[in-house]
């Protein structure tokens, strides 16, 4: 009988190289086409080619998978396969498994011709018996080498195999998978494949006694399975943008990589900038020329851009600026996430410079946000900046096709003539919105310029126009504030506590919101999709919780730590010093900064430390909200 | 429905444009300023050429002559310093009907640009790019730029600048798949108008340096070879300035050069005792970039989205 789970988190790690990615991912689109929900998160070390065995070179792949919809990377392993054991020492630093995991680990270099091997190999069985791991010893590249004469090669398939057995999946859809996979390399790559496949299956079966069933629910709704970089690639083309223009930068370059792989088939171009300041300018030069145009960055060049983006909202350029989000500052952590970039994206620039920013939350939102983005940039004549981060670029989930509608697309360049008379700059007092004049329309002839000007761009130093032009460019921040929707509550729309987020958290606040819920905490979430101008109603759905707090991947000094700790002012994560200055109220905020996605547990605990504390310091009392 | 309409093409119109066509707000350089001149012989050229003033795009940096598009009434993108290069760069990218002129400085384009200038030259797109060398930063008032001769004397190097001076002929000269390079000289404006009509024409990134004399910092940086015609060069070709009566008239120096020889054009661009004028290297058969950038500006939305969905399919489960 196999044992019924409502979900499962399965991990396969190595050396870089051996395909555990190729397998992870074969093994999530199988489970998304039986109806799971899917997960798929992907285990990069942070040089390109780490030595072999090395502990912190873990390669690999997470997939968590179950009935319901998945939106995160869940907590810890159910089961890991691993290539060798090294690599599971810096896994276990990240706390990705707890007591009773299941390691299926290549027995091999138990009997390695070289001493240090097989001496580290059994240390390693001691450390890891010792953290309460249930580690199976497997020959898996032998077994696999009975069906093949490369089984280094062929092994990630025997293990794909090995995993179908254990959960249960669908034989028809895996065969098929390999085939989608290796297609392009011929029949006789698909065929050794999916033998490689099968072997693996038949030798669980016979020596494991692993069997679970992760019951999933067939919808007919089509769907996409992708990534959030994917997604956005998709998004600038679904957006009816012809312009990306970007540098190399991790994790965002993917993006372009996948836009690039395609654009051409859509007459879209990438163009590869000789830095990020080329990149943005060139970007604005098409915008500016007609066509709104992309780049994609993370925060060194976000750095870079900065001059030019106080341009484009100066000279009121629409311009879409997609920044995929890692550990800062300076080089600081290229492949992993952080959310540290917000106040950034809102106040990098010198002067006021008000711009649109919003922030996806899933890889569904990566794509439509990329659509509005371009649509907001030209309606309301500003650059629009996406935020997203390194877990969505990385998080693999399906998602809902979308149906593509030809409003997305930007509308052809209007070259009819300028209406006589008509300011290139006429701004509408009420909303600050101007009409833009395109070069080549005739008698819109006007000179661009970022010097403070008149609303016929004129360079003006008087006191009115400069003052005049500031408030135009803010008023179209509260015009757009006042078409916003106010953001919906998870859960209760009053209680003991509300969780701020915005970004790739959502999954993991939502799950721990919910099971704390099912505890019979009376806690809540809110996540900010706009964050400028903010969504109106805030204060209201404040005042309805004792507590508000955010949870972030950004840096804040911890409560009651450090030397200095005893009640002086901390230095807060920046979405709540954004909303401490917004509206006033005594937000409370919670951070890791580790370069890891949030886990459910982690933000559970948190939140409890924060309810526990305001019942203690409320001590009875009526609630304390500002 | 979704058909992109737009006609790039470059009509001759039925009205004709004068002048005054081109003439933007009065500039405001200092009386006796170069850039005068330099305006001028756009204005007429954009005449000549009967250019329709909403098809022209001049775009600059930050300096004294990258006000240059203010006093043009045509479209114009006064951007940030140092960086004319790359939105001039993307105006192009999709508008091949745009015609444009770059105005930059010697700081703007040898210093805080550099980067950008020899990429610029490199991507070759369709464009003139007029380097406005007073060999000194105008607006901020007498720094050194990089052209500055050493031993001049600036408000950062009072007692004399150092470095030798960077030669932009040369660097230009060296940047890979340079297409077009030329010198001319703000006082001498029939010689002006030639060199730029002749940048104008040239397919690709034409660049030309001009010296130009700023009033106010460097009035005496060119005195001599001003007065002393026989410091300048003239270079001669029918595929560059070809030799006219009214200029042979004012040089005994004169050469006849062919652009397409860059061994000449480099050792030309060497000399400093005699400074080349006129042509020094054009090769229209140079790759543009402007080429490629443009490409699938036919695609209609429907292309796009058929394109698109096959693209969604590749996800599909
Ligand atoms: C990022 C930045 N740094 C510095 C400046 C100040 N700045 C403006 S123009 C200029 C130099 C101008 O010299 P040049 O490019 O030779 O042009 P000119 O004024 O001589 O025509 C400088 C340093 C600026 N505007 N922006």
């Amino acid at each position: 009988m196999r044992q019924k789970l409502s979900e499962a988190t399965v991990e396969i790690v190595s050396d870089s190289g051996e395909g555990a990615q190729k397998a992870g991912q074969t093994f999530g689109a199988v489970s998304a086409k039986m109806g799971n929900g899917v997960w798929t998160v992907e285990i990069i070390p942070a040089e390109i080619k780490p030595p072999a065995r090395s502990r912190a070179g873990a390669s690999g792949i997470r997939v968590r998978f179950g009935t319901k919809a998945i939106t995160n990377m869940g907590d810890h392993a159910d089961l890991v396969v691993a290539l060798n054991e090294q690599v599971l020492y810096g896994r276990l630093d990240q706390k990705a498994y707890k007591k009773g995991t299941v390691v299926l680990l290549e027995s091999k270099w138990a009997t390695d011709g070289l001493e240090t091997i097989r001496t580290q190999f059994a240390e390693a069985l001691e450390r890891f018996e010792g953290e309460g791991l249930r580690v199976i010893q497997l020959p898996i590249e032998a077994a696999c080498g009975e069906h093949t004469d490369n089984p280094r090669v062929g092994k990630n398939m025997f293990v794909l195999g090995m995993l179908c057995h254990i959960f249960d999946r669908d034989i028809d859809k895996a065969l098929n998978e390999v085939k989608l996979v290796f297609g392009k390399k011929g029949e006789k790559v698909v065929a050794k494949n999916q033998q490689l496949l099968r072997a693996g299956l038949e030798y669980a079966a016979k020596n494991l006694d692993l069997a679970f069933h992760v019951p999933s629910t067939a919808s007919d709704e089509p769907k996409l399975v992708m990534n959030g970089n994917q997604a956005l690639g998709l998004g600038v083309m679904a957006a009816g943008m012809e312009v990306v223009s970007m540098y190399p930068i991790t994790p965002a370059t993917s993006a372009s990589h996948h836009v690039a792989g395609s654009f051409h088939k859509m007459g879209g171009l990438v163009h590869q900038a000789e830095d990020e300041i080329a990149a943005v300018g060139f970007a604005i030069g098409a915008s500016y020329a007609g066509k709104t145009a992309c780049t994609i960055t993370s925060g060194p060049g976000l750095a870079l851009k900065t001059e030019f983006l106080g341009l484009a909202v100066m000279a009121e350029v629409p311009l879409v600026v997609v920044v995929v989000q890692r550990g800062g500052p300076s080089t600081g952590l290229p492949t992993k996430v952080e959310q540290g970039d917000l106040l950034a994206v809102l106040y990098g620039e010198p002067g006021d410079a008000p711009k649109v920013v919003m922030a996806a939350a899933t890889i569904e939102e990566c794509f439509h946000m990329v659509i509005t983005a371009r649509r907001l940039a030209e309606a309301f004549r500003t650059p629009v900046i996406v935020l997203t981060d390194a877990n969505l670029a990385t998080g693999v989930q399906p998602i809902k096709r979308p149906e593509l509608d030809p409003e997305w697309l930007a509308p052809p360049i209007d070259q009819s003539p300028w209406p006589k008379g008509l300011a290139p700059y006429a701004w509408d007092e009420t909303t600050g919105l101007s009409p833009r004049p395109v070069p080549g329309q005739k008698g819109g002839e006007y000179v661009l310029t970022g010097l403070a000007h008149t609303q016929g761009s004129k360079v003006a130093y008087d006191p009115e126009s400069n003052e005049r032009g500031l408030k135009m460019r803010s008023r179209k921040l509260a015009s757009l504030q006042q078409t916003l929707q106010t953001p919906e509550v998870h859960g209760d729309p009053e209680g003991d506590l509300l969780v701020v987020g915005w970004g790739s958290t959502l999954g993991a606040i939502e799950e721990a919101v919910d099971r704390m819920r099912e505890q019979g905490h009376k806690v809540s979430s809110l996540h900010l999709r706009m964050v400028s101008p903010l969504p109106l109603g805030l204060n209201e759905i404040f005042s309805r919780f004792n507590k508000v707090m955010t949870v972030e991947i950004n840096y804040s000094d911890p409560k009651d730590e450090g030397p200095y700790a005893s009640g002086a002012p901390r230095r807060r994560s920046q979405l709540a010093w954004l909303l401490r200055a917004e509206t006033l109220v005594d937000i409370e905020s919670w951070s890791r900064v580790q370069g890891q996605p949030l886990q459910p547990l982690q933000v559970e605990q948190a939140l409890l430390e924060v309810l526990e504390a305001t019942k203690a310091s409320a001590g009875g009392k009526s609630p304390v909200t500002a | 429905m979704f058909g992109l309409k737009t006609d790039w093409s470059l009509e001759m119109p039925p009205a004709y444009f004068t002048l005054e066509s081109y003439e933007g707000g009065a500039a405001r350089w200092c009386p006796g300023c170069g850039d005068f001149a330099v305006l001028t012989a756009v204005q007429k050229i954009c005449r000549d050429e009967q250019l329709p003033p909403e098809k022209v795009v001049a775009v600059s940096g930050i300096g004294c002559s990258s006000r240059f598009p203010h006093y043009m009434k045509t479209y114009g993108f006064h951007g940030l310093h140092g960086r004319a290069l790359p939105v001039a760069c993307g105006v192009k990218s999709r508008r091949p009907d745009l015609k444009i002129w770059v105005a930059t400085g010697d700081g703007d384009c040898c210093s805080i640009g550099a980067g950008h200038w020899v990429h610029a030259i490199r991507y070759n797109m369709d464009m003139t790019v007029m380097l406005f060398d007073n060999a000194v930063y105008g607006l901020t008032k007498n720094q050194t730029s990089p052209t500055t001769p050493p031993g001049r004397k600036t408000n950062t190097h009072p007692r004399g600048a150092w470095l030798p001076a960077l030669n932009p002929l040369t660097a230009t000269l060296g940047f890979s798949n340079v297409s077009f390079v030329a010198q001319t000289v703000d006082w001498n404006p029939v010689h002006l108008h030639a060199t730029l009509a002749a940048a104008y024409r040239h397919p690709g990134t034409s660049f030309v340096r001009i010296l130009q004399r700023c009033p106010t910092y460097s009035d005496d940086m060119f005195a001599e070879v001003q007065k002393d015609s026989n410091r300048l060069l003239l270079l001669e070709h029918e595929r560059g300035v070809p030799a006219a009566s009214g200029l042979q008239r004012m040089y005994a120096k004169r050469m006849e050069h062919d652009p397409l020889d860059m061994a000449q054009a480099r050792a030309l661009a060497e000399q400093q005792d005699t400074l080349p004028i006129g042509v020094l290297f054009a090769d229209p058969s140079r790759p543009r970039y402007d080429e490629y950038t443009a490409q699938g500006l036919e695609m209609t939305a429907e292309d796009r989205l058929n394109a698109l969905e096959s693209e969604l399919d590749r996800f599909a489960v």
